[in-house]
């Protein structure tokens, strides 16, 4: 099969799987108890008028087939229905807390599988050493950790006790320019540790698994035989045939990384989806788990299909695959 | 060889039925498992504090009166610091942190292994029959789904399900159960394949044995140590995810489990207030027990998984 061919089939699968979670999540949320309409009706910053709108809007007097249809037309041209907590648009709500989100879990996800990797390397490379059995014990306590309980140790410690950094939030609101991004930075601290340490256990593990099961492969032999410098054996040689299947595992881990994120966001009151998600769960507000559960299933997707295609660019088999 | 030289003779044995023979080679197989295992010290510490923690589950509620642990009958000081009579401090409603701890350790894990069984279940059946009938149009299906519940931010469809299912302990392991297979129905249907293949499969088949008597007699039996090595890792995975529902608030309100303990602590406010005595005892518990299970699960690993062993 050509590249041309193997990059088609791949983003087919990926459009076919967002068609799939569309229509998953259509029927996942008509067999809820109450309808809808009853739910609009039910909150209190909803008018008359708004309901009315939202009954045209999305088609909810008509029947099941159709509805679905109205659905994934106003999916399609962004329209996700509005929030049964503060009567705004669910795609706006959502809108305004990806950033805060994006930064804690892109910056959280590069640090523990850059230091996770480095880590996994340095100890299967000098398997059974101190510095090997260490990382790897605190890896596994680290991965039996549950996030949320961590963030909450680290706020004692650190924000309560110690006083060294904020409780929570995002910002203290009242600076502008450098001294806004020196205040995002301090808030940011805690609750990315927390997310560093909470996943950087997995990383080494895979790393230092698969580089270990590469490690007795006849190539590097010949390659030390014809003289090749250990460090270049390493780096060039087992690296990077090790990385390949740690690449893979990494871009499935995403999908729990922003999981995670729900917890630790919670917990430090860090204003973005995962605070967004938890509101929604407590005040019932389903509209907003619809949009939150859709818009975090396609980033996954899409997530895993850049993957899937810079996998078949570093790893020519997989093409022929 | 030359030890075998003096090897006893066979005493006779009455003829015995193919059944009494599979399960001698089975007895026989266990225990050389249980030979490799022991000799795994990280399996066997994992192993240890698992059966303390499951004797605390069984016997632990026995010991407890109710009295102690309802928060309209508790007598303890209201959120007092570890002291005599209370090692761990006592909750907002004057309940011994440690009375608590013990009692949510049959909750917690409950709703681990039940979650894993379900789970198994699941995984099984459909990596077996994805497995099974590989390269047909089914597996092609059943695989989609199984990819696509991999990569599903699970966390959020839990959090979905559980607020429509409704926060009692039996929903949760559904939720559990059902966003967790996928990994092991992959698992599963690798092997399944590889098992398919295999020449006294074929031979099964020649022989006249149906679809039923291949997955069940044949397949099942050489999925099942690596499905069991997976379960125990699982199990791990599960409780992990009982202990994010509850802090978000979905655990059943009417048990006492470890996340909830952590959920208590976390509504009334403990990280401000600084009650650490309140906080630290269950993710304690949970790191302990979620540590055990995946010490077992590697270990089993290397046990069962004969091309894990020689590294």
């Amino acid at each position: 099969m050509g590249h041309r061919r193997y990059i088609g089939k791949k983003i087919f699968h990926a459009l076919l799987t967002i068609f799939f979670v569309l229509t998953f999540n259509f029927f996942l949320f008509r067999v809820m108890p109450g309808d809808p309409i009853s739910l609009l009706a039910r909150s209190e910053r909803l008018t008359p008028q708004d309901i009315a709108e939202q009954k045209r809007l999305y088609g909810l007097d008509a029947p099941l087939p159709e509805q679905y249809l109205i659905y994934l037309r106003q999916t399609l041209t962004g329209h996700l229905g509005v929030s049964l907590r503060t009567g705004e648009s669910v795609s706006a709500t959502i809108w305004d807390r990806l950033p805060p989100t994006v930064l804690l879990v892109g910056l959280g996800t590069l640090l523990a599988a850059g230091f996770g990797v480095l880590i996994g390397i340095r100890g299967a490379w000098h398997r059974g050493s101190a510095f090997d059995n260490s990382t790897l014990l605190g890896s596994l306590v680290l991965y039996s950790v549950p996030e949320g309980w961590l963030g909450m140790l680290l706020l004692i410690l650190f924000a309560g006790t110690l006083g060294w950094f904020p409780a929570g939030g995002y910002s203290s609101g009242t600076t502008t320019g450098f001294a806004r991004v020196i205040d995002i930075a301090n808030h940011l601290v805690l609750p990315l540790l927390t997310l560093t340490l909470g996943y950087i256990g997995e990383y080494v593990i895979i790393m230092r698994s698969s580089l270990l099961e590469v490690m007795n492969e006849d190539f590097l032999l010949t390659a030390r035989a014809k003289g090749v410098p250990e460090r270049l054996v390493r780096r060039d040689h087992a690296v990077r045939n090790a990385f390949l299947p740690t690449f893979s595992l990494l871009c499935l881990s995403f999908g729990f990384i922003l999981g995670g994120a729900i917890v630790i966001e919670t917990v430090f009151s860090w204003p973005g989806l995962g605070e967004l998600t938890y509101d929604a769960i407590n005040q019932l507000d389903y509209p907003v788990l619809q949009g939150v559960f859709l818009v975090s299933s396609i980033a996954v997707i899409l997530a895993n299909l850049a993957a899937d295609l810079t996998y078949g660019y570093l790893d020519p088999r997989i093409r022929e695959a | 060889m030359s030890t075998d030289v003096t090897e006893r003779p066979s005493p006779p044995r009455a003829p015995r039925s193919p059944r009494a023979i599979a399960r001698a080679r089975r007895r026989r197989a266990f225990a050389n498992s249980w030979a490799t295992y022991r000799r795994n010290r990280q399996g066997m510490i994992g192993l240890v504090v698992l059966v303390i923690f499951i004797a605390i589950a069984i016997f632990g509620p026995m010991l407890i009166d109710p009295a102690q642990l309802d928060p309209a009958t508790a007598t303890g000081p209201l959120l007092h610091p570890p002291m005599a009579g209370y090692p761990l401090g006592t909750d907002n409603f004057g309940r011994s942190v440690f009375l608590l701890v013990i009692d949510g350790t049959r909750v917690s894990l409950v709703v681990g292994l039940c979650a894993t069984i379900g789970a198994m279940v699941i995984g099984a059946t459909i990596g077996i029959a994805s497995g099974y009938l590989g390269g047909t149009r089914t597996d092609a299906v059943l695989n989609a789904v199984t990819n696509w519940f991999l990569v599903l931010p699970w966390i959020v469809l839990a959090i979905v399900l559980a607020s429509i299912l409704g926060r009692t302990l039996q929903n949760i392991i559904i939720v559990i159960a059902i966003t967790s297979w996928a990994g092991t129905a992959r698992l599963v249907r690798a092997q399944a394949l590889s098992v398919r293949e295999h020449a006294y499969t074929e031979r099964a088949r020649a022989l006249g044995a149906g679809h039923w008597h291949l997955t069940t007699r044949h397949i099942l039996p050489n999925v099942f140590p690596v499905l069991f090595a997976n379960a125990v890792l699982t199990v791990a995975l599960a409780i992990l995810a009982e202990t994010t529902l509850s802090i978000l608030g979905l655990g059943d309100p009417a048990r006492i489990s470890w996340g909830g303990i952590i959920e208590q602590a976390f509504s009334a406010g403990a990280m401000t207030a600084g009650y650490w005595w309140w906080l630290i005892p269950p993710g304690i518990a949970i790191v302990c027990v979620t540590l055990s299970f995946t010490l077992c699960g590697y270990a089993l690993d290397e046990v069962l998984n004969p091309k894990l062993r020689s590294r």
